[in-house]
């Protein structure tokens, strides 16, 4: 009979970890932070349609970095979380604390007892209700939870970035500032990121029920095309069909619709 | 709660009522049939197209056999941001319809990332009329008017829909629940292709005022209270109520044309 080689269970802890940090280090980085009117997400990410960042909820955002198909599968598991609880309760009853612990609950299970560690940090964001402040969870590969109410930064850079960030971070700043210094700070000193490189969305207390919105093609040029200053968000939801409707009801006969009494 | 995750060949995708059954979630508890006479029923709905899109309206009042159960209730919901749905039949479980719908409808624009056409919304809302069958046998049927802007044609339009889940698109106008007949014929006689919005609410106001005429199950506009039927408009800017001071305005003009001539 062979017995299996005999390893640590802290080497084995310390390979995993070190196996999920080279994969999430492969990503780009992402930055969350508060501004004046909610919280801003800013993401590095070339795809128009592989998203970083999406809507959980009404009050709620997801962001994940690190390998696509692992944070898409967190990504879908939170919006039934919470859209399950929201019909069974009430939509007042669905709050990103309950599920950034059961996101940290699941990450923490499959880093000790799984073969492979999920390679994801993710970010499960809240936009406070009524004045109560916003909330960052960030949910680390191995299940550490860490909660915010500034900003987080995640990714493999994390450490840098976060510190180009905090050094003038304010509470008050304007979309088009925030976002300013958000893709500053991704950019570092040598590089210069463009709209096209960015996937950015905010949780806005000015946009209803639905606080989720991307900021995406022209609107996101302007705001980075402009000098950063004051201005704010100015133009409106992104609608796909925004050319008034002219259309006439062409092909309808209107059987039974008799001319006047 | 514990996180839903699915193994991928076991995945619901984005069917949130499929969801609700795996997590065990009751959505339509079954209902002794002997209670249909103490079951609270909505009534007259109508919608109609105009140039813009399309208007729909509602009356208030649900019922309880012959009594009035209540008199403020709200028949006409938004499904989502371009689609309006309203109820006529039993209260309860069309209500509960109406909130599932309006759950499923986003709940597949955020897993799937994209909004469903305005034929695959109508198509959903048949299947959850259709599971409804079984209680709809028993007296309790759910009978829903669905209408809404289709961005990718640019024009209102309006489905309509049996107790089978059979759904039918209206060409121009439609109208459902027990003083539904009445409205549609009011409709009918004063629609033209391309009314303006004011025209198009006037008319789906009087087709209202001429249900509760005829009707005992439809309320009129309760002046006492002040309470007025809802009227939304959806269109390319999307779902929006009519301020209830134009239609308590628009209510007052029929009653005042009508004191001076009653039919």
């Amino acid at each position: 009979m062979s017995m299996p080689y005999y390893v640590a269970p802290e080497q084995v802890m310390k390979d995993r970890a070190e196996y999920a940090q080279k994969g999430i280090a492969r990503g780009r980085s992402l930055v969350a932070t508060v501004y004046a009117d909610g919280v801003l997400i800013v993401a590095e990410n070339p795809s128009r349609s592989l998203h970083k960042i999406s809507e959980i909820y009404d009050r709620i955002a997801f962001a994940g970095v690190g390998k696509y198909n692992e944070y898409d599968q967190l990504r879908v598991a939170g919006v039934r979380h919470a859209d399950t609880k929201g019909f069974a309760f009430s939509r007042e009853d669905v709050d990103a604390r309950s599920l950034a612990n059961v996101y940290a609950q699941y990450l923490g299970n499959v880093f000790t007892h799984e073969m492979k560690p999920l390679e994801v940090e993710i970010l499960v964001a809240e936009l406070g209700a009524d004045g109560r402040s916003n909330q960052l969870y960030h949910v680390a590969y191995e299940g550490t939870i860490t909660d915010e109410d500034r900003f987080a930064v995640l990714g493999g850079d994390a450490q840098t970035i976060s510190e180009r960030v905090g050094t003038d971070w304010r509470s008050d700043r304007s979309l088009a500032d925030a976002l300013g210094r958000a893709v500053g700070a991704l950019a570092g000193p040598e590089r210069t990121l463009g709209s096209g490189d960015l996937e950015v969305a905010v949780l806005s207390r000015s946009n209803g029920r639905r606080t989720f919105r991307r900021v995406t093609d022209d609107e996101l040029a302007s705001l980075l095309g402009g000098d950063g200053d004051g201005s704010g968000p100015t133009a409106e939801a992104p609608s796909t069909g925004t050319a008034a409707s002219q259309t006439t009801d062409s092909g309808a006969t209107d059987a039974g619709a008799a001319e006047g009494p | 709660m514990s996180l839903p995750l699915f193994p991928p060949t076991d995945d619901p995708g984005p069917d949130f009522a499929g969801l609700l059954r795996r997590a065990g979630v009751p959505t339509i508890i079954p209902t002794n049939p002997d209670a249909t006479t103490a079951i609270r029923h909505a009534t007259t709905v109508v919608a109609l197209r105009f140039a813009d899109g399309v208007v729909m309206a509602g009356d208030r009042r649900a019922t309880e056999g012959h009594a009035i159960a209540h008199r403020a209730m709200e028949k006409v919901f938004p499904a989502d941001r371009y689609s309006a749905v309203a109820i006529a039949g039993a209260a309860g479980f069309a209500v509960e319809m109406v909130r599932l719908f309006q759950v499923q409808l986003e709940h597949y624009e955020k897993v799937e990332g994209v909004t469903l056409s305005l034929e695959g919304k109508a198509n959903q809302l048949a299947q959850m009329v259709r599971q409804h069958l079984p209680l709809a046998m028993q007296g309790l049927a759910v009978v829903p008017l669905f209408a809404g802007y289709d961005l990718r044609r640019e024009i209102g339009r309006i489905f309509t829909y049996d107790v089978t889940g059979g759904h039918y698109e209206e060409a121009d106008f439609q109208a459902t629940g027990s003083g539904g007949r009445d409205a549609r014929t009011t409709i009918k006689l004063g629609y033209r292709d391309g009314l303006s919005r004011p025209d198009a609410v006037e008319l789906a106001v009087n087709a209202l005022y001429e249900a509760a005429d005829e009707d005992s199950a439809t309320g009129g506009p309760d002046l006492v209270r002040g309470i007025y039927p809802l009227v939304a408009v959806v269109t390319a800017d999307g779902y929006e109520q009519v301020d209830e001071a134009e239609v308590a305005e628009r209510f007052a003009a029929i009653i005042d044309r009508r004191r001076r001539s009653p039919a």
